[in-house]
């Protein structure tokens, strides 16, 4: 039974190793975000029927999806965090970087609203009554797109939460999902992107408390992994991937992509 | 100091391997602790010598240290010249409680004789032999324990051993296992494998030996023909042992 | 809060409706694990069997390590082997990133030394056994080692066991090595992670309640094979 076994997995791995070598395969390198959305689930099937290509999503955060590309562990990236992409194309890892769409953050929080931030559209302004209240939030703290985001915006808000690291301010250091449990958990605010809490299903009496505010907006840029220092790169079914979400095909199927009736991420790749 | 005393050489058989033992200055300590003293002693190239004495005289350990188990603290063991360490493949031990393998009675006979590079077809026959051939499928350890201990006497001849050695093989076993077990024993005697049995059986000790080894202490203080022995031993300690008044 | 029922429900929907996507995980998972637990005991069980007979200088600092590895944490194992296959890594040209086999090569690592360090107990036990009436046969070293390991059979089953269940119940490993990509590399504990992450406890729950019933059955059938053998005092 167990040889069997062996030798049946034996087979199945020189098909995997076959179809990983394989011209029709690729691997993008993206966000725990865009694939926890279900994303991907709609949008793969679409370009694999046009195109014939298979495409492995590893979800991982922004810092880890750049990490793993600049080990040339993939062929596309696909993350959103505009200042460390631009780097990753300068340093010669990427071909070039493309707008391909954007959703927008919002701050949740427990149906109670402790630092009574519902309602407002000035992030800035909300955060900082959260720090002034000393209510708990939830940090992804894990160098992801959203983290970085979030210290941007507490910046601009003139706070440093890291001082208050383990009192009110709660780094989970894990990715979306697992923080908005946490946050949850615990009854704490948590900047989230959009789609991913449209999606979430352990909501519990949480509300989005805080949205519109243009600083908000979550841009997502695709970028080609560069042949030239990664050699291993499926060049063309990279580059028809990347190609591939920003005509129009693949900028209608975003938009039409929609979970409860709302559409989770807006196309914006440049004409 | 006693005088080894002359044994008659029992009647050598058509293709007997004769195996005289000569041990000089024998001497062993465990943990610091002197258990076998200076000892020496010759047996003869064939027959059944009986090793006797009370607990804890040191029987089992000279059995292991003649079948070259343990090495001595000092002196040399030789075997019609070759030292006992060298001897061990020639040999065969049979133990107080039979050490059987996890498998069915023939593939214990296998495993014997496939380590030796015997022909296997000679388990049917050594089974036969022993009077296990019914039992030839069935779990080892399931065995009685006069069913095991002639199992471990199979075992033991399939390595055709020049020295068989026995340490109390029928302890606790019924009187028809015992009698069982020696007349398997005899028969190897008679086709001419040297015998060095352990016993504290009396009646089986009359019955099997042609000497008599008598250690006491750590030393061996007597060693005669059976049939001298037994009517007549020459020492106080043998005298009591014989008449069960021995007290280590 | 969703209730341990729901899961309950879910799980056994899972399970008759035949969910094409449950079943293919779950073979997948049984397929890295159970492969990973025989290179494991192909490696491990030698590696016990001659530290369980052997006498040599630095025995016993090699019985510590053995035993310190047991516990070697899986994300640790999953980020050595990340390291070593990794595009950029000394063994990059081999492109096993992301596949079922960098995962049963991080498996492998994580149980092997479960394994060793195990079958080195239950084997030395036996020699203790075993040992003089061997001596007295002058067996070899290797006739030594198979003996053992064929008479400790049933006892290294379950020593296998162990190590499959760790193997099959680690997510930390296989997620970085495999990157949890679907229909490729998925197992039950990657998914049960991602379900987890999308919030959806009562399916991440239900996927556990499989694993749990997998491993369950797994255990029987092993236990089944070794009352068999207890019977006949083969154990």
């Amino acid at each position: 039974m167990l040889k069997r076994t062996f030798g049946a997995s034996l087979i199945a791995l020189t098909m995997a190793g076959g179809a990983m070598a394989q011209d029709q395969s690729i691997i993008v390198q993206s966000t725990t975000s865009t694939a926890n959305s279900g994303l991907y689930d709609y949008l793969l099937p679409i370009f694999q029927e046009e195109s014939g290509i298979q495409v492995n999503v590893v979800a991982v955060g922004t810092g880890q999806a750049i990490k793993n590309a600049e080990n040339c562990d993939g062929d596309v990236l696909l993350v959103h965090a505009k200042p460390s992409e631009e780097k990753f194309v300068e340093a010669g890892f990427g071909t070039s970087r493309t707008d391909l769409m954007y959703n927008d953050f919002v701050i949740v929080g427990p149906a109670g609203d402790p630092a009574g931030v519902g309602g407002m559209e000035d992030v800035q302004g909300a955060l900082s009554k959260i720090a002034g209240e000393g209510a708990l939030f939830a940090s992804r703290g894990d160098d992801s797109g959203t983290h970085k985001k979030e210290m941007a915006l507490w910046g601009d808000a003139g706070v440093d939460p890291t001082a208050a690291s383990g009192d009110w301010y709660r780094e989970t250091g894990s990715g979306m999902g697992a923080t908005l449990n946490a946050g949850i958990g615990m009854g704490a605010y948590v900047m989230t992107d959009r789609a991913t809490w449209i999606s979430f299903d352990n909501k519990q009496d949480y509300a989005i408390q805080v949205q519109g505010d243009e600083d908000m907006f979550n841009q997502y840029g695709v970028i080609p992994v560069n042949p030239e220092k990664c050699p291993s790169v499926n060049v063309e079914a990279a580059k028809a991937f990347a190609d591939w979400l920003v005509s129009d095909a693949g900028q209608d199927a975003i938009g039409a992509y929609k979970v409860a009736d709302q559409q989770l991420f807006f196309p914006n790749a440049p004409e | 100091m006693f005088e080894a005393p002359v044994i008659p050489e029992a009647q050598a058989l058509p293709g007997n391997k004769p195996m005289p033992l000569t041990v000089r200055g024998l001497m062993l300590e465990l943990g610091g602790a002197r258990v076998l003293h200076d000892l020496n002693l010759d047996l003869g190239p064939a027959g059944c010598t009986m090793i006797m004495g009370a607990n804890g005289a040191g029987k089992s350990l000279l059995l292991k240290l003649l079948h070259g188990l343990m090495a001595p603290t000092a002196g040399t063991i030789e075997w019609a010249g070759t030292p006992a360490a060298q001897a061990t493949k020639q040999q065969a031990l049979v133990f107080q409680k039979p050490v059987l393998l996890r498998r069915s009675v023939a593939a214990n006979v296998d495993f014997v004789l496939k380590a030796r590079g015997k022909n296997r077809s000679k388990r049917d026959a050594l089974l036969d032999h022993v009077g296990l051939a019914h039992k030839a499928k069935q779990p080892a350890r399931l065995l009685s324990g006069g069913e095991a201990q002639r199992l471990a006497l199979a075992r033991a001849l399939a390595t055709d051993p020049d020295v068989l050695f026995l340490d109390e093989p029928t302890a606790s076993l019924d009187p028809a296992s015992v009698l069982a077990i020696e007349g398997i024993v005899s028969e190897a005697k008679a086709r001419g494998t040297r015998v060095i049995f352990v016993t504290h059986d009396m009646g089986q000790a009359q019955r099997m030996a042609d000497d008599v080894v008598f250690l006491h202490g750590g030393h061996v203080i007597e060693h005669s023909p059976a049939d001298t022995f037994f009517p007549k031993p020459q020492t106080q300690a043998a005298r009591d042992y014989l008449q069960g008044r021995i007290i280590v | 809060m969703q209730s341990l029922g729901d899961a309950l429900g879910l799980a056994l929907s899972l399970v008759l409706s035949g969910d094409a996507d449950l079943l293919e995980i779950v073979a997948l998972s049984l397929q890295v694990s159970l492969t990973a637990t025989f290179i494991a005991c192909l490696i491990g069980l030698p590696i016990g069997a001659l530290v369980a007979i052997g006498r040599f200088r630095g025995r016993g600092a090699v019985l510590i390590v053995m035993n310190a590895l047991m516990g070697l944490p899986p994300v640790v194992v999953g980020l050595l082997v990340y390291l070593h296959l990794s595009r950029s890594g000394p063994l990059g040209f081999l492109g096993l990133l992301y596949t079922p086999t960098a995962m049963i090569i991080a498996q492998t690592i994580l149980i092997a030394p479960i394994v060793a360090a195990l079958s080195r107990q239950v084997l030395e036990d036996l020699h203790g056994e075993y040992a003089e009436q061997f001596r007295s046969l002058c067996l070899t070293r290797l006739q030594t080692v198979q003996a053992l390991l064929w008479d400790a059979r049933y006892s290294l089953l379950t020593v296998g066991l162990a190590g499959f269940g760790r193997a099959v119940a680690e997510v930390g490993a296989v997620i970085i090595v495999g990157g949890n990509i679907d229909h490729l590399t998925r197992v039950m504990t990657t998914a049960i992670a991602l379900e987890t992450s999308k919030g959806d406890l009562a399916l991440a729950l239900a996927l556990g309640i499989v694993l749990l019933v997998i491993a369950l059955g797994v255990n029987a059938a092993v236990q089944s094979v070794r009352m068999t053998a207890t019977r006949q005092a083969y154990v």
